[in-house]
């Protein structure tokens, strides 16, 4: 194995351009789809299909002014951010995109990613209290006790899923379900375990409603309900901080699909033994899961923060909790019989 | 850091292997005492909790540099992620009002307080310098399995003590939330 430091630094380049590239035109995917949802057509002027867009956006945002209002937290306001940005950048140095390509083997990286994400909420809570304004402070409440509540049944799926592979590893976990579609964690026929097969696919349910949820994302866009938060944690940011926190948004939703793709849906196999496997299968499925992000978003309406947090505490959590149970009694018994 | 200090008085060079470690391990030490600092000093509780998060962050970087990668994430996971958000998350429940200010305690904070401090620092230094420092051999990957044996076989008593401890604070919530929200 190469261990020198020049492969993680040309990766850290190469996926923070990766990053900057999602960050910008999943902006453009989501008008798009937005638009296409809604029998409109979304951006067109701008280039071709609208696809500069993002590009005249950016422009716009860095020649606005970055705007401090008085009475505001200034090194918090400022720090918030940039903050919500880094950890997102960088968990994607985590994400294996193949078997070859990959910064290099981290062995814990399922909880690298985790440990990174946690910072990214520190960010809408810095930033909605920094920034003296009711409705950032009411949304920065929310949006923490949405992630607090969000993280455990989260963290207990993928907890079965590290049981049922027994590594933290990203790149172990997607190569212990090569082979086909059947072998992938979601599928419920021919599994490699009875476990598996049975809870898997309300596993996934679970994980993917938690993602949704910790990306901020609608149905459960607490934290920036435009109806009543005007822009939530995002009011008073002008400029390039309400583009970091958009960026920080999307690529939070990139690092999701990834995650999801990787631990159920087998990352860069191929579904057919005999189609080769590699990197294009793996971005074919985080661009299918970002599109059931869009698609989930514009198709529900917002919940209530109350039914949110019910959701969690009342449903999510018991059957995880259960599902992790199940599956350590069924890893038992194969263990017995085999 | 054992085996850092029993090295001989001739420090090492700055662009030497061993050179960069120690910088890494100051930088992470200073991350640490920053954050104390803020944590300690500043007027408003929201850049103590941040503080305290960048404190708990450079305590995971001293975990990191002690090879122990688990701990150093779950330090993140658990510290950043939850007890530091958890606290700011109360600090907001307590007062709604978002100009909120730490306060100069009453007479006898500062002078016990201070002599605490010193009682501490004394203990702390003495403890430090009398003992015989010895590099102990690193005795596991301080992997997964390892951390996971032990507390099941070792340390069983401790965690079954850690889980007691954390089921009487989830029965206090429970107590103290049984009362609804309309009276409070």
């Amino acid at each position: 194995m190469d261990t020198s430091i020049w492969r993680p630094i040309l990766y850290l380049i190469g996926v923070m351009a990766f990053a900057g590239v999602n960050a910008a035109w999943l902006g453009w995917c989501e008008r798009k789809g937005a638009g296409h949802i809604q029998r409109r057509i979304g951006p067109k002027e701008v280039g071709p299909y609208g696809l500069l867009q993002p590009l005249a956006d950016g422009i716009k945002l860095m020649t606005k002014q970055l705007l401090v209002p008085q009475g505001v937290d200034g090194i918090l306001f400022r720090v918030a951010p940039v903050l919500a940005m880094i950890p997102a950048i960088t968990s994607m140095v985590a994400i294996p995109f193949s078997a070859t390509f990959h910064a290099r083997p981290i062995e814990l990286s399922v909880l690298l990613i985790f440990a990174l994400a946690s910072i990214g909420m520190m960010a809408i809570l810095l930033g909605g209290w920094a920034s003296n304004n009711k409705y950032s402070l009411i949304s920065a409440a929310r949006s923490v006790s949405q992630n607090v509540a969000y993280e455990i049944p989260m963290l207990i799926t993928v907890i079965t899923i590290v049981m049922l592979s027994g590594s933290m590893n990203l790149e172990e976990i997607a190569l212990q379900q090569k082979g086909g579609f059947w072998n992938w964690y979601i599928f419920p026929i021919a599994g490699q375990s009875i476990a598996q097969a049975i809870i898997m696919p309300v596993s996934f349910l679970i994980f993917f409603t938690c993602s949704v949820a910790e990306t901020n994302r609608a149905p459960f866009d607490m934290a920036e309900a435009e109806s009543e938060l005007i822009a939530g944690h995002m009011t008073e940011y002008g400029s390039m901080g309400f583009g970091l926190f958009m960026m920080g948004e999307y690529l939070n939703i990139v690092v999701g699909a990834c995650l999801t793709a990787i631990l159920f849906f087998g990352g860069w196999d191929s579904p057919l033994p005999f189609i080769p496997s590699g990197v294009l299968w793996f971005v074919l499925k985080i661009y299918l899961l970002i599109f059931t992000f869009i698609w989930i978003r514009w198709t529900y309406p917002r919940t209530q923060i109350y039914k949110l947090l019910n959701l969690s505490w009342k449903i999510l959590i018991p059957f995880s909790l259960a599902i992790l149970l199940l599956t350590a009694v069924f890893i038992k018994i194969e263990g017995i019989l085999i | 850091m054992q085996t850092l200090f029993c090295q001989p008085a001739a420090s090492p060079s700055l662009f030497s292997a061993e050179g960069f470690v120690g910088l890494i391990f100051l930088l992470t030490i200073t991350i640490v005492i920053f954050g104390a600092a803020i944590a300690t000093t500043s007027k408003r509780l929201v850049r103590c909790v941040a503080g305290l998060a960048v404190a708990f962050t450079g305590v995971a970087g001293v975990y990191y540099f002690l090879l122990s990668p688990f701990v150093a994430m779950m330090q993140m996971l658990i510290y950043v992620g939850a007890v530091s958000i958890l606290i700011a998350f109360a600090v907001m429940m307590a007062s709604p009002e978002s100009h909120k200010g730490t306060y100069r305690g009453g007479v006898l904070a500062g002078p016990i307080g201070f002599s605490t401090g010193v009682i501490f620092f004394a203990a702390l230094s003495i403890l430090g310098l009398k003992t015989e420092w010895q590099a102990f051999p690193r005795q596991e990957t301080g992997s997964i399995e390892h951390v996971g044996m032990a507390f099941l076989t070792t340390y069983s008593l401790v965690f079954e003590l850690i889980s007691i401890v954390l089921l009487l604070a989830i029965i206090g919530a429970l107590v103290l939330a049984r009362r609804g929200r309309s009276r409070v």
